[in-house]
């Protein structure tokens, strides 16, 4: 059984993988699984603190984070999906209609 | 003689109460509703209100002839320790007389305008505003404080110029409403001064406390850069400058020529019957402080007499009707100034009255001729009149009904009245009554000589504006005719109020009139074989004028360009009106352009406060553009954002704890 420390580090790598990925990658798809990989982190991070601690708060907010991941990754998609019918891309730095 | 009892009645009256706002009623919903609902009918409502306005002064004058006095507050608008600014009515002999004149040719001229104004496109705007006019002028007659004085005063200042400008279109009118609204102000500007070193040295605006409490500053004297300056010349000097602006007296009397760009009936009612009679109605009302003070009576007097010789003088070379009837107004304001300054108010006050009714008399008739050639390109021309007697019997017995009156010929209003002036500047008890007196008999003679010029030279002779009129030229209509005629029978009526008693007659006005205005300061008892002398004098003076201008306008017309042809320089200056605009022009208006431009304009306004507006929005241009590159539009750049705000929150919140 590994140690709480082998989790955590476990759980920063799985969210700095995320977040690297989240920052550099164009494109949109990649981006959002990006983000659920840092949920993952997450989620990893409170299970193991729950499981260490004996306390039950930390698996309730698993399941929630699940749930949300699993909305976010719907609404995201069909975002893309939208994005792409209007702009033909799914790269973000051809996506500059914010441009000031 | 005995002093008559009044009563005084201080509890709210409801039919004084509605006398003024009466006409703001009718003047508020026809400005509101007129243009969508009334359009041709918007002259109803004013007219029904005036009516019943008149008829409620003709009531309140009747309640002060039999002895009441009403003097209530309804409202108090200020209350700060001893400033009190407020509503009130003040109905006392003074204030009936005028209110029931006002009231009186202001529906009639109102009846005329319906005539007048036909058809024009800001019919309901016209009505709107003279019977606004109306309620501010009664505002000035009732009020019973200075305060509520000054109310009424800017007022009617303001519709004078919204009338003067009322053909906005026409360049010249707007202007001419500009200069009386500009000129017309810094006499106001004097006023407000005015009333408050009133306020300042008797510490009320009260006309039932100020009176009391005059003789507490009558020795009173302040320093002013050095000079010692008597307080009470002080106060009416200031009071008097609004009046020079209102009255239009020298030298701030250019704006009321000009003031001929408004319509006819404005003329009549605005610059001849009432408003500009409002500063002697001042004077008049203050009459125990302007007596205090023997150098502002002077000054008062001398300011009348001048302004009386020189519009007499610059009248008979104008040709512009209506600008020789301005001069005339400009005279015979000049006269009643002069009453005032021998301490004649009585008989000054009774001039303004009859003044007001063959003022505006002459004035409509001349509309009505003026309405005749409205095709001219300048109807108002008196070069292109003549023969017009036979086309329009009722303007021109009407008229020369008016002119009898005002050159003074026995059994007309304007002969009594301006005979109590010039007998009582005779026996004044004021050294300069003799001089007033004898400036006053020659601008006599003046007066008939311009005024019948425009009689004979518009109603004799051959009609020269054949091309202005379809086919002949005709009567005005009747809504026109019968005001005229009303108001030939009040040129006729209005001086039997006053006989003198030396012609055997009883001088209601001045028996009215004495509890407000004292008796007139006469030397001593007036004896009657001089009276009738200073009356031939003044008869035989007006029918000189007569027979001038019948000798040079009929008999010999070879003879009226005399002056203009041998006495060149004299006519150039008497017909540029004395060189008063030129004179204003470069010595003001020039400068004051001068001032503007090079001054503020280029450095107040270019520099600092451009300078100023300019910069921020230029500050916020140059941030704009620098935060701009920020802005890339790429989610991937956002989100570094968000994790380096996060990490710096991070960093501050560990580093703060």
């Amino acid at each position: 059984m590994p140690s709480l420390e082998q989790y955590i580090i476990l759980a920063i790598i799985l969210f700095l993988i995320g977040l690297f990925g989240f920052l550099t990658r164009r494109n949109l798809i990649i981006i959002l699984i990006s983000i659920e990989i840092m949920l993952n982190g997450l989620i990893v991070l409170f299970a193991a603190i729950s499981h260490f601690t004996k306390d039950i708060s930390g698996y309730i907010i698993v399941f929630f984070i699940i749930a949300m991941a699993a909305a976010e990754a719907a609404i995201g998609l069909s975002l893309v999906i939208l994005i792409y019918k209007r702009l033909r891309t799914v790269y973000s730095d051809e996506i500059t209609t914010f441009k000031g | 003689m005995v002093e008559k009892q009044f009563e005084l009645i201080t509890n709210f009256d409801i039919y004084v109460f509605l006398i003024p706002f009466l006409p703001l009623i009718a003047s508020v919903i026809t400005l509101i509703f007129g243009k969508k609902y009334f359009r041709d009918k918007a002259h109803l409502l004013p007219i029904l209100a005036l009516f019943f306005s008149f008829l409620l002064s003709v009531k309140v004058l009747i309640e002060v002839i039999n002895g009441k006095i009403y003097q209530f507050d309804i409202y108090t608008w200020m209350f700060a320790y001893d400033l009190k600014v407020g509503l009130g009515f003040l109905v006392d002999p003074l204030s009936a007389a005028m209110i029931t004149m006002v009231t009186c040719v202001s529906f009639l001229i109102h009846v005329y305008s319906v005539g007048y104004m036909g058809g024009d496109p800001g019919y309901y705007r016209f009505f709107a505003y003279i019977s606004l006019f109306t309620f501010f002028m009664l505002m000035l007659a009732l009020s019973n404080n200075l305060a509520e004085l000054y109310l009424g005063w800017e007022g009617v200042g303001l519709c004078s110029y919204l009338l003067i400008g009322y053909w906005y279109q026409k360049k010249s009118a707007s202007d001419a409403g500009k200069k009386a609204f500009i000129v017309c102000r810094i006499g106001d500007f004097g006023f407000a001064l005015g009333i408050f070193t009133a306020f300042y040295f008797l510490g009320t605006l009260y006309y039932y406390e100020i009176f009391p409490k005059l003789p507490e500053i009558s020795n009173k004297y302040i320093e002013i850069l050095g000079y010692q300056v008597h307080v009470p010349f002080l106060i009416a000097f200031l009071l008097f400058c609004g009046a020079m602006g209102k009255s239009a007296q020298f030298p701030l009397h250019v704006w009321l020529p000009d003031a001929m760009e408004g319509p006819t009936p404005v003329s009549a009612l605005i610059h001849a019957a009432t408003m500009v009679t409002a500063g002697v109605f001042m004077v008049c009302r203050l009459n125990p402080l302007f007596e205090l003070s023997s150098a502002m009576m002077f000054i008062v007097a001398i300011i009348g007499a001048f302004t009386c010789f020189m519009s007499a003088t610059i009248a008979p070379t104008q040709f512009d009707i209506k600008r020789v009837i301005a001069y005339s107004t400009l005279s015979q304001l000049g006269y009643m100034f002069m009453a005032c300054g021998v301490g004649a108010f009585i008989a000054g006050m009774f001039h303004l009255l009859t003044h007001a009714y063959f003022k505006a008399l002459l004035f409509l008739g001349a509309g009505s001729v003026i309405h005749l050639l409205h095709h001219a390109p300048d109807p108002n021309d008196i070069r292109i009149m003549g023969g017009l007697k036979k086309y329009m019997p009722i303007t021109y017995w009407t008229l020369l009904i008016a002119s009898l009156s005002i050159s003074g010929i026995p059994g007309f209003a304007g002969f009594f009245s301006k005979d109590e002036i010039l007998a009582q500047a005779f026996f004044s008890k004021y050294p300069w009554g003799k001089f007033i007196w004898f400036i006053g008999w020659i601008v006599a003679a003046m007066t008939a000589f311009y005024t019948f010029r425009i009689i004979f030279r518009a109603f004799y002779g051959e009609f020269k504006g054949w091309e202005y009129v379809h086919g002949k030229p005709h009567e005005s209509p009747r809504v026109m005719t019968v005001p005229l005629i009303f108001l030939a029978i009040g040129s006729i009526v209005a001086g039997w109020i006053g006989i003198p008693q030396a012609l055997g007659g009883r001088n209601y006005i001045e028996e009215f009139l004495v509890p407000v205005l004292g008796h007139p300061r006469v030397v001593h008892e007036v004896s009657h074989s001089t009276e009738y002398l200073l009356m031939l004098l003044s008869v035989l003076a007006g029918l000189f004028g007569i027979f001038l201008a019948w000798l040079v306008y009929i008999k010999k017309p070879e003879l009226e360009t005399l002056l203009s042809k041998n006495v060149k320089p004299l006519y150039t200056f008497l017909f540029r009106k004395w060189y008063f605009d030129e004179l204003y022009h470069y010595t003001i208006v020039r400068p004051t352009l001068w001032i503007s431009r090079k001054i503020v304009v280029a450095i107040t306004d270019n520099t600092i406060i451009e300078g100023i507006v300019n910069g921020s929005a230029r500050l916020v241009n140059i941030t704009g553009t620098g935060l701009r590159i920020l802005h890339t539009g790429i989610i991937n750049h956002y989100s570094t954002f968000i994790l380096i705000g996060i990490i710096v929150y991070l960093l501050v919140y560990l580093y703060l704890k």
